[in-house]
């Protein structure tokens, strides 16, 4: 066992402080020390995305990253982008269209998907394919995946709109 | 999966760095995106006792276009090239080769540095560096040294890079003519089936200058300066393109593995490659 | 009051009942990140598990050293069969009759094989421990090819006597495990060998993995204070498991808890018990501490149930005219280091004879070798009822191939082969009785759909053009007809372990009008929380919203078999609207005597009963439900439950068509789908979204096992694909569009006649995906190429038909 690190992480807008070993990954800091269980582990070599979160505006796996990596770090899982009271409009897509079956690969797709929707608030069908390419569904066959997010960005553009 | 136990360094210059690579030796690795790396020390197919973190250190991570040079810092990312505009204007083969490495998430971390570093013969920037000509700047105890991206790979994993020095850099003569980078593999996700990088510039009297590379189809990139020189002074007709085909097919060397057999290997490979000089002399 | 009785539509669209697009209760937990999975659970004190693998495939164990990996920090014990052997638990039963062992006893079967279990207080240490686990292993030569096997003097299972008969009849040879018939060989040898036509193909179904994105897993938790075990896991039959549990841990039933949180896809991966669950149950006892238990990845893929395997030779006749006489086939079905196949006890292979597929044969013949190799065990249902993937993959081939021996379209072959339907119920040659269908309206629905002459004409238009060195890209036109088994099963010949495959559902309605009903089954993604209270809505007349369907957790839900083989709506769906019945029974009591009438003058009316002739007499479900706990009626207890265990009479037969356009690029491999029509008739459809879900969701997975998704083995039994670089997951970029379509055949015995989908697209899916490839190659000659359909492959096809320059 090597060194405990000293590690700070702002997670969801929560400071979280803690010793870890520097191999300690983040998908497991996340769910096993902060009890944040969203993100989920699927392959644990950087291929589904169940364990996407977001990393100072980036979009990460988060099994493949050492929480020693993200040291002083913004982090926001699917837990920081919609809850009861202010739902995302993605999570709301997502019932509404079907996205999701298992539920396991949703977390992580929303996450990426509401970065997708920060990069190119109006993608087209084959752009959305593109952006979400990083996180494997096996129950959806997709198609309603891409439907909520088309709606979701309908209905943020909207908003956004209504707004200026 | 767990990796094993290391200990784990955040310097935040290049001394630092080099310091505890002398001090560790192959002991110590570097790690900046950490997707090659990371997954391979969570097999425990690598061991790394001592893990650099090259993030605090400064200076490479810019994207410096030059007048006649690009130069681009290690620790530039797959997402970086693909969202520099200003690259894409002088260099527009670098952001089309991005766009069909791995996915967003990972392009979001992966590095120019580390996939070029690595020496890993299905990473896509290696063949891609060694058709634009790219030097590679290495620094270690002793200074600073260039080596051209040609040079470079010795083998899987072997490359001219010693154990205490660092890959800082890339620089790239600014590129000239049509390009096309072509790829084929099973999904997103996947390495090349076969993959192919072409520069090309035409003159008057056709082709003028080409400059061909591709990747995983042997322990390392490569660059067939013969299948190059099969365009030079052609129009790129269809007994040119079977020339350079021929020459490149003559220079690989691919292995059996879950992507398929050797022949198709040389068969898609040839397919790829003529696919790509048709794509980069219809831009040239 | 005249609103409330006219407002008929409003009523029945405020139960969102049978037929409505309800949107999921499931959902607002998942998107949220408020999912329960088993790796989410965390208890005090809680310990991890972790297994030291075989690296070999097949080899000798000569010696196990656990002393160095007992000194890491954190491991406190390492299991290994010397270890079970006193508890009588280093072997374990499986669901196929035969054993398995826990782990490894003198030798191992196959890579990965669990060798020794490491203890430790978390994650980190217990991974550090299998490092320093100390084997040593004597190779023994590896056999990975079944019909190898039977020829092979090398025993396998030297457990077991050599000439004694397995639970299956007599074997053949010491890697042999059983023989398994249907059908009348004598005729149908008969008929073949007297027919105008005939045409014989062998095939090759590949071995795959369901691979859910959540692998298995469980926690174990012994409380010693009060002797009770309760164990989480990814069980698709948690009642199942804890009989299982109890049987071979000696601990009584009624102190063993299973809870099956929710599910992150199982696909037929779930449906067995592993090693790690019994490994994780004896480390709680042993230390007194939770243990849990999740694989990775790499062993979840290695070493969990698999699915396909199968070597399938079948010879088809028929007059000259098309009309099919007989259908003769053998398997050779490589069931790997043990026979963990989940099957009914009954059916060895499955419901592998429902091969005769949608298609009216007069005589056929069916018989399976189960062989032994030095591959992990399994053989379970990927998406499909047992086997029946296989049953329809065989026949749709051997469709295409004899419309090629008959050079006569493929889609008219089936049209002049379908059973009529006047014929329903059928009985097929093979032995079961089809319930209901209507395959020529949904056949030609389809094919006008896609305008199928209009496709042919295109394709000629292609060939033509490919021959004339316009174009290097072939197109090819996938079909399947399907018909699916599904619903297992009658008690009177389904059980798994002597456990009848009857499904439960109990009903507690609450005084104010809502309830919540338990059932036997268990979701793993399919939307029960949604679905069979939408069935339980149109039954009892209170609305979907108000009814909490709970289902995993053996201390509560009424005993039932679990949720694969599209189970659930057929059997807990039934359990379901009987369970409704009896409580509508009651109500009609309820009502009649606070309405003051005759129990027969009143009548149901969506969400009352009102009194017949006067509609303006009526009592809302809501009000019978309070009634019934404030009313003292005579002849009546109080309360409104009730519990209905279904034993269905037959299965559901649900059926398809299917088509797909495909491009496909001669000199890369590379198919582009361009199309792909599903046409699904599933009987009654309870929630028309959720059905075009499963569909879009199984015709992805029949897509990925079509095209290029396999558990591929070397010569020495390493297993080539172990990660998912290389396993085949198809990501949003590599799938199509689907457009998806319907008939409804209701069932006929089924009390609401809904007959099951969730595996449909999978089942119908993966022949029209192979069809389509091989449709583009029928033109140049190709009679069968085996899938899986990747780059190379499809590559090799062309190449050999002389395509390539």
């Amino acid at each position: 066992m090597s060194k405990k690190m000293h590690i700070t992480l702002t997670v969801n807008g929560k400071e979280e402080e803690f010793l870890a070993e520097p191999r300690e990954l983040l998908i497991y800091t996340l769910r096993e020390r902060l009890n944040i269980t969203g993100p989920h582990i699927g392959c644990d070599t950087s291929h589904c995305g169940a364990c996407t979160v977001t990393i100072n505006g980036k979009s990460v796996k988060s099994c493949t990253l050492f929480s020693a990596q993200a040291n002083g770090k913004e982090i926001t899982t699917i837990e920081g982008i919609g809850g009861p009271d202010d739902l995302h409009p993605l999570q709301s897509a997502f019932k509404e269209h079907h996205g999701l079956q298992c539920g396991f690969c949703t977390p992580g797709m929303i996450t990426r998907a509401a970065k997708l929707l920060q990069e190119n608030p109006n993608p087209t069908e084959a752009e959305i394919r593109f952006g979400m390419a990083g996180n494997i569904c096996r129950c959806t066959g997709y198609q309603n995946i891409i439907k909520s997010i088309q709606a979701a960005a309908a209905e943020m553009n909207a908003a956004k709109e209504a707004a200026e | 999966m767990i990796p094993a136990s290391f200990e784990y360094y955040r310097p935040k210059d290049m001394a630092g760095v080099i310091a505890i690579l002398q001090e560790h030796g192959d002991e110590a690795r570097v790690l900046a995106g950490g997707h090659s790396l990371i997954p391979m020390m969570k097999l425990r197919m690598a061991e790394v006792p001592h893990l650099i973190d090259m993030q605090d250190v400064g200076g490479l991570s810019d994207i410096e276009i030059g007048p006649d040079r690009v130069r681009i810092g290690a620790m530039v990312t797959q997402s970086d090239l693909i969202d520099d505009a200003a690259l894409a204007k002088v260099a527009p083969i670098l952001r089309e080769a991005a766009l069909q490495i791995a996915d967003p998430q990972v392009r979001y971390m992966g590095t120019v540095g580390g996939n070029v570093a690595n020496g890993d013969p299905g990473n896509d920037m290696p063949g891609l560096m060694q058709c634009l000509d790219a030097t590679f700047v290495l620094i270690g105890p002793d200074g600073e040294r260039a080596v051209a991206a040609r040079d470079f790979y010795e083998a899987a994993y072997m490359t001219a890079r010693e154990d205490e020095e660092v890959l800082t850099a890339v620089t790239i003569p600014l590129p000239k003519g049509g390009y096309a980078y072509e790829k084929q593999k099973r999904k997103i996700g996947d390495y090349a089936t076969a993959a192919a990088a072409v520069q090309i510039s035409k003159d008057q009297n056709g082709c003028s200058a080409a400059s061909i590379a591709m990747t995983n189809l042997s322990d390392t990139p490569i660059f067939s300066e013969a299948a190059g020189a099969a365009l030079v002074g052609t129009s790129v007709d269809d007994a040119a393109l079977k020339a350079a085909v021929a020459a490149m097919l003559n220079d690989i060397d691919p292995t059996e593995d879950n992507r398929g057999p050797i022949a198709f290997k040389k068969y898609v490979a040839g397919v790829i490659l003529r696919r790509a000089i048709e794509r980069a002399w219809s831009r040239a | 009051m005249k609103d409330e009785i006219d407002n008929r539509d409003e009523r029945v669209a405020n139960l969102k009942g049978l037929g409505c697009s309800r949107k999921r209760v499931e959902d607002a937990r998942f998107t949220q990140g408020k999912g329960n999975y088993v790796d989410d659970i965390k208890l005090d004190g809680m310990l991890f598990g972790d297994f030291v693998r075989s690296p070999y495939a097949h080899a000798r164990i000569k010696s196990i050293d656990t002393a160095a990996a007992m000194e890491v920090p954190g491991v406190l014990a390492v299991l290994t069969a010397a270890d079970l052997e006193p508890l009588g638990l280093h072997w374990m039963p499986t669901l196929a009759g035969d054993k398995q062992m826990v782990l490894a006893d003198g030798k191992v079967l196959f890579q990965g094989q669990e060798v020794a279990f490491v203890v430790a207080e978390d994650r980190f240490a217990a991974a550090d421990g299998i490092e320093l686990v100390e084997v040593e292993y004597e190779e023994l030569p590896v056999i990975v090819d079944p019909f190898e096997s039977l020829k092979s003097d090398v025993v396998l299972r030297e457990d077991l006597d050599p000439k004694a008969p397995g639970a299956h009849g007599p074997r053949k040879h010491p890697n042999h495990i059983f023989t398994w018939e249907a059908g009348d060989k004598a005729p149908t040898e008969e008929v073949i060998a007297n027919a105008e036509v005939v045409a014989t193909e062998s095939m090759y179904y590949h071995r795959t993995h369901p691979c859910p994105l959540e692998t298995c897993g469980c926690v174990a938790s012994m409380d010693k204070v009060n002797g009770k075990l309760t164990l989480w896991g990814t069980f698709q039959a948690p009642h199942a498991i804890r009989t299982v549990v109890s049987l071979i841990s000696g601990i009584e039933e009624h102190n063993i808890r299973v809870i099956s949180p929710d599910i992150g896809g199982g696909f037929g991966n779930k449906v067995g018990a592993y090693p790690g669950y019994v490994c994780s149950v004896v480390a709680s006892i042993v230390t007194g501490k939770p243990v849990k238990w999740i694989e990775d990845r790499m062993d979840n893929l290695m070493t969990t149930a698999f699915a396909r395997d199968y070597h399938m030779t079948g010879k088809i006749s028929a007059t000259k005219e098309g009309k099919i006489t007989a259908l003769h086939c053998h398997v050779t079905a490589d069931h790997g280091g043990f026979d963990a196949c989940a099957d009914p006890t009954k059916f060895p292979a499955g419901f592998m004879n429902i091969c005769t597929g949608s298609y009216d044969i007069p005589t056929a013949y069916l018989e399976v070798d189960g062989v032994y190799t030095n591959k992990a065990p399994g053989g379970v249902s990927y998406r499909c009822s047992f086997r029946v993937t296989e049953a329809v993959y065989f026949i749709e081939r051997m469709i295409e191939v004899l419309a090629i021996e008959l050079n006569m379209d493929a889609a008219e072959l089936r049209r002049i082969n379908f059973i009529k339907k006047e014929q329903f119920p059928y009985k097929a040659a093979l032995g079961w009785e089809y319930d209901s269908g209507d395959y020529h309206t949904a056949w030609d629905k389809a094919l006008k759909a896609v305008d199928y002459d209009g496709l042919r004409a295109e394709q000629a238009q292609r060939v033509a053009d490919f021959k004339a060195g316009k174009t290097r890209k072939l197109m090819g036109i996938g079909l399947s007809f399907f018909t699916e088994i599904v619903g297992a099963g009658p008690v009177k010949n389904c059980d798994i372990l002597g456990l009848g495959m009857f499904d439960s559902c109990e009903i507690r309605i609450h005084p104010t009008g809502s309830a919540i009903a338990r059932l036997g089954t268990i979701s793993q993604g399919q939307g029960h929380a949604t679905t069979f209270a939408q069935i339980l809505a149109s039954e009892i007349g209170l609305p979907a919203d108000s009814i909490t369907i709970e289902e995993g957790d053996t201390d509560t839900a009424p005993y039932g078999l679990g949720t694969y083989g599209s189970r659930s709506t057929p059997v807990a769906g039934a359990a379901t609207a009987m369970a409704g019945r009896k409580i509508r029974a009651k109500a009609q009591m309820i009502a009649a005597y606070l309405l003051e009438v005759h129990d027969n003058d009143v009548e149901f009316d969506v969400d009352r009963f009102v009194v017949k002739g006067a509609p303006e007499r009526f009592k809302t479900m809501k009000e019978i439900a309070f009634a019934a706990y404030n009313q003292a009626i005579p002849g009546l207890e109080p309360g409104l439950e009730a519990v209905s265990y279904y034993d269905p009479p037959n299965m559901t037969y649900p059926f398809g068509a299917y088509v797909c356009v495909m491009d496909i690029d001669v000199d890369t491999g590379v198919p582009d789908i361009r199309r792909f029509y599903a046409l699904d008739d599933c009987g009654t459809r309870i929630n028309p979204m959720i059905i075009e879900g499963q569909i879009h969701g199984g015709l992805t997975e029949a897509l990925a096992v079509a095209l290029g998704q396999e558990i591929a083995y070397d010569d020495m039994g390493n297993v080539k694909t172990g990660t998912l670089m290389d396993f085949f997951l198809p990501t949003a970029w590599e799938v199509p569009n689907y457009e998806t379509d319907f008939t409804v055949t209701p069932s006929p015995h089924h009390p609401i006649g809904a007959k099951g989908v969730g595996e449909s697209p999978h089942v119908g899916g993966v022949p029209c995906f192979s069809n389509a490839v091989q449709d583009a190659f029928r033109p140049f000659g190709n009679r069968h190429t085996n899938m899986p359909h990747d780059h190379w492959r499809i590559w090799r096809t062309a190449n050999e038909l002389g395509l390539h320059d």
